[in-house]
Formats: C-alpha cells, sequence, structure tokens
C-alpha cells in the first residue's frame, strides 16, 4: 500500500536532512508504529504520503501511484483517500464538532443525511457522540484529538495517518484509540501511527519503525501475540 | 465505518475490493455504491448545484460574521457605480433635450430688411429655393414670428408694451444634408450678399459645439467609468484578501482533507459575486434617489422654458445591466485576490 524507495527529504533552508535514504513497505490492512526522537523524521515520513511535502530523492508509492510524480490537480485526490490528524488537531473554530467532522464528506459530495450519518458513526466511535454541536474551544485536548481522529476516519480512507495521536489521551482513552485505529485494519485500512509513547508501543506490539536521525534504524516486526 | 466491522467483513473482501484505489486518481467510471463517492466524482449537475449552494452559504457566513466591513465594502462598491450611472443618465438626458435641436440639416437664418413687405418676402423665398444646396424655404413674416415668440417665451406681458413689432420677416433656408459644414457655411455667406437681406444667421456653429461637448462628456463618462469599474475591483480585490487573510487556517485545512483549489476558491468568489450584486443594488437605488430628487426642478426648469420634459430614471434593462456589472466586477476582483493569495497557501 505504501511504499518508501531510498527517499530522501532535505530541507533546504533549515539545511538539515529530513530523512536520509529511506526504504519501506506497508501493506494493505497493516498497522504500524513510527517511532524515534522528535526531530527523527517521523513527521516528514507521514507528510510525504499526502504530499504536504515532496521527496527530494527517491519514490513515495501509495497504492501503486508515484505521489512524487502526481500532478497538482490530482493530489486533492490523494488526500482525499489518506486521512490524518495532527498533533495540534487542527479543527475549524467556527464549526461545531459535526460540522469539522462532515467536513471531508462535504468536499466529497455525500449527500447531507448520508454525511450525518457517518458522522454519528464516527463520533459514536470516537465517544464525542454528545459533544456533537459543541466548538473545538469549549473542548479539552484530549476531546479535540479524538475530534480530529474522527474527522480522518469519516470517509473511510484506505491509509490513515495518525501524528502522535495518544498524546493527550489518558492511558485509558489511549488504548480505546488504538483499538479503534485496528479495527480500521480489520476492514483494509493501513495504518501509520507516529508516537513516542514507547509504553503503548510495547503494549501493542504492532510492527514498528525505528527513525533516527532521519534514517532508519529498525524494523521490528509484529509479535505474534498482537 | 464501524458498521462494516460489526458487519464482519473480512480484510481480504476489502482487499478485493479496494485494490488499486489509487487508480482512481486516474479517470475510471465503475463505481461502487457504498464506497464514498467522492473520489472521482464527475460533477452530476445537482451535486454541482449543491457545492455552488454550500459555497454561496459558506461566503454568505463569513460575510455575516463581520456584517459592518461588508456592508461598508458594499457601499463603496454601490457608490463607486452609482457615480458613471449617474454621470451616464444625465448625458443622455442632455442628448435627448439637445437632439431636438440638433437633428437634420443645418439651417439658415436670413432677416430681411425691416421695411421688406410681405410680397418682398414671399420673392426672396422663390429665388433662394432654386438655387442649388437649398432643400426648402420657410418664410416667416414678422407677425407669425411674433405669434411664435408669444408662445414659446411666456414674455406676453413684456411684449404687450411694444407700439410696434420689432420682428424682421425671416426665411428659414434649409440645407441639403449631403453639404458639407464648410458648403453650408460658404452657401451661407453667399445667400447674406444677395438683394434685401440685412442678417444672417447660421445655426450651425452652437450645434457643432453642443454635440462636440457631449461627445467630449461621453468619452469623459468612459474613463470616469474605467476607472471607477477599476476601483471597484481593487475594493473587491482587497477585502477579498483581507478574508483570505483571516480564513488562512480553514484554506489550510480544507487543503490538507483534499478540498481541491476550485472548492477552496469558491466562497471567495461568491463573496465577490456577493459584493458587486449588494453594491450594483444599491448604485441603482442611488441613481433612483438622485433622479427623485431632482425631479421636481428639473421639470419647474423645463416649465420655465416652456417646454415638457422629464427625467428620465435608469429604467429595467440598464438597472439589470448595473446589477450584471457589479456582479462582473466583483467576481473579478475576487479572482485577482484569490490567483495571487490563495494558491500560495499550502498546508503545514
Amino acid at each position: 500500500m505504501i511504499r518508501l524507495d531510498r527517499v530522501s527529504k532535505r530541507y533546504q533552508q533549515a539545511g538539515r536532512d529530513g530523512l536520509r535514504g529511506v526504504s519501506l513497505a506497508v501493506g494493505e490492512g497493516e498497522l504500524v508504529f513510527v517511532t524515534g526522537h522528535s526531530g527523527a523524521g517521523k513527521s516528514t515520513l507521514l507528510r510525504l504520503i499526502p504530499r504536504l511535502e515532496r521527496p527530494s530523492g527517491g519514490r513515495v508509492l501509495v497504492g501503486g501511484v508515484d505521489v512524487g510524480q502526481l500532478p497538482r490537480r490530482k493530489v486533492p485526490l490523494l488526500r482525499q483517500r489518506v486521512g490524518v490528524t495532527f498533533q495540534d488537531h487542527r479543527l475549524l473554530a467556527d464549526r461545531t464538532v459535526f460540522g469539522n467532522v462532515a467536513l471531508p464528506l462535504e468536499i466529497a459530495g455525500i449527500p447531507r443525511r448520508e454525511a450525518a450519518r457517518r458522522v454519528r458513526a464516527a463520533l459514536d466511535k470516537v465517544g464525542l457522540l454528545g459533544k456533537e454541536g459543541a466548538y473545538p474551544v469549549t473542548l479539552s485536548g484530549g476531546e479535540q484529538q479524538r475530534a480530529g481522529i474522527a474527522r480522518a476516519v469519516v470517509n473511510r480512507p484506505p491509509v490513515l495517518l495518525a501524528d502522535e495521536p495518544t498524546g493527550n489521551l489518558d492511558p485509558g482513552l489511549s488504548d480505546e484509540i488504538m483499538r479503534l485505529f485496528t479495527a480500521f485494519t480489520g476492514i483494509g485500512t493501513t495504518v501509520l501511527v507516529a508516537t513516542h509513547d514507547m509504553g503503548l508501543v510495547d503494549r501493542l506490539g504492532h510492527r514498528t519503525l525505528s527513525l533516527r536521525e532521519g534514517e532508519l534504524v529498525a524494523d521490528r516486526p509484529a509479535r505474534e501475540a498482537a | 465505518m464501524a458498521r462494516r466491522t460489526g458487519h464482519g467483513a473480512t480484510p481480504r473482501r476489502r482487499q478485493r475490493r479496494s485494490g488499486g484505489w489509487a487508480q482512481r486518481l486516474v479517470p475510471r467510471t465503475r463505481r461502487r455504491r457504498d464506497r464514498p463517492r467522492s473520489r472521482r466524482a464527475p460533477p452530476a449537475p445537482l451535486l454541482y448545484l449543491l457545492r455552488h449552494g454550500q459555497a454561496a452559504a459558506r461566503a454568505l457566513a463569513w460575510a455575516r460574521s463581520a456584517p459592518v466591513h461588508s456592508l461598508l465594502t458594499a457601499a463603496v462598491v454601490g457608490i463607486a457605480l452609482a457615480l458613471p450611472a449617474v454621470f451616464m443618465l444625465a448625458l443622455a438626458n442632455a442628448e435627448r433635450v439637445a437632439g431636438g435641436w440638433g437633428a437634420g440639416a443645418p439651417r439658415i437664418s436670413l432677416f430681411l430688411e425691416q421695411d421688406a413687405g410681405t410680397e418682398t418676402l414671399q420673392r426672396r423665398a422663390d429665388a433662394i429655393a432654386e438655387r442649388p444646396g437649398v432643400a426648402g424655404v420657410e418664410p416667416i413674416t414678422p407677425e407669425e414670428a411674433l405669434a411664435a415668440f408669444r408662445a414659446d417665451s411666456g414674455l406676453d406681458a413684456a411684449l404687450e408694451l411694444l407700439d410696434e413689432n420689432p420682428l424682421p420677416p425671416v426665411l428659414v433656408v434649409t440645407v441639403e444634408p449631403s453639404l458639407s459644414p464648410s458648403e453650408v457655411s460658404r452657401l451661407a455667406d453667399r445667400l447674406a450678399g444677395t438683394e434685401a437681406i440685412a442678417r444672417m444667421r447660421l445655426d450651425q456653429a452652437w450645434v457643432e459645439r453642443l454635440h462636440a461637448i457631449l461627445a467630449l462628456a461621453e468619452r469623459a463618462l468612459w474613463s470616469t467609468g474605467a476607472l471607477l469599474a477599476l476601483a471597484v475591483v481593487l475594493v473587491v480585490g482587497n477585502t477579498i484578501r483581507l478574508t483570505i487573510e483571516s480564513r488562512r487556517e480553514e484554506v489550510e485545512i480544507v487543503k490538507l482533507i483534499g478540498g481541491s483549489n476550485g472548492l477552496v476558491r469558491r466562497p471567495f468568489l461568491y463573496e465577490g459575486l456577493g459584493y458587486g450584486l449588494l453594491g450594483g443594488g444599491i448604485a441603482w437605488g442611488l441613481t433612483g434617489l438622485g433622479r427623485w430628487s431632482l425631479a421636481g426642478p428639473a421639470e419647474r426648469l423645463a416649465e420655465a422654458y416652456g417646454t415638457a420634459f422629464t427625467l428620465s430614471g435608469l429604467g429595467l434593462g440598464n438597472g439589470l445591466l448595473l446589477l450584471l456589472i457589479g456582479a462582473g466586477l466583483g467576481v473579478l476582483g475576487a479572482w485577482t485576490a484569490v490567483a495571487r493569495h490563495l494558491a500560495a497557501i499550502e498546508p503545514r
């Protein structure tokens, strides 16, 4: 589903490397942790997939398509197929939780009634059904995080990228969210989770990619128990 | 999505279905009903309308979140559109008035000597009518002239005071329309030198001057109109630029989750359209107001000149044209802002 072929990313302005010659492959329906210290390249790796950045070298293939070569006008279609959750949530302040989660469906032109059904299903999954009329500022950090997750998954994207999805959540909720992600893999969604919560990584035992200074230093396969 | 798990769709089943989903990035028509329909949605008319409706609603919501600013922008647009519209109306009315005088071939007035009798007048009229270049001759006796003057001028009381008719007999010579102005004046000079003619007046110069002035005013109208149109584009463009700045986060997020440039652009264009339409409406209203406030004085003026004249307004056609122009300029202004500033916003 996702393949990186000797991918490097150099930030010209900062004069540093985000990634250096990273090659990896993630199959359909796989859940993979990406770990490493901040600045190790986790975010860069995640940002390459929906083409928020273009690689400086190498190829990034998503579903067989070279995203680096994708024409500009097709980028939106790629992004509709890749759900992303962000550390800073990126919710629209002037829309309710419902409005925020409905945004991808609006973009996709899903009829309103069908959209409402899916939004409620997504909110139900992240435990925010009671807050659908609330505005993001009135939510706690964890709730905003979950609203962001609901928005990322509402359109059933084949690829889901989560940048520190459990950063603001207490352990109970973290596990809940991770169970949710695992459930998505059950319907064929490929999930990449960037985290430095090693406890979580160890506890769940999914395949784990470790990055250090832009290089892939370890690719630990999933434990059978997971 | 959760439901699907509940229904126990197996990974394999899903796999088969979603295999090669990325090919949807390349146009393909086959689609499953239960898949999100977004991927390569060919804009069915209904969907298209829906999206435009959403964009318009979004623009309206933005405008309502800053009502004073929005209304000010529309007012500026309205005033900028009203100025050339009023100017145009004034010109059209002036032309209407001038049209009565200026139309047709130039006329030469030949004033005979005061003591020339009716017989001389008729003789001279016949003689002049024979000349080449003359289309017709109308003799006016002093009595007829006085009667006409009485009727037109409203100076009845003053004329009563006169002991005798001060007006001379007149020959009004109509010239062939094919004659050029210089030929007309040469003919007039020749006629002036003939028997029994005391004075000649060629009513050509002032008509020419009037028409030159109107043409100049029309030219001035076009150039001020163009400048004001430019002003509208700039004002709307600037307002839209500010909206884009204040909606930067929203633009980023929408692009981030796969909104196309068109989708991102649309509400801004609708905002520009709104300002243009509202401004056009305000301009229409302002011209109507101006006409209403001038109608009384204009009528009194016309009355004083002994003519019936009412100021004509924009009318429905021109009013709609004003709206259309406003809308066009608004969208154009929005487009300039969008083209310059929106593309620069890429999601972080």
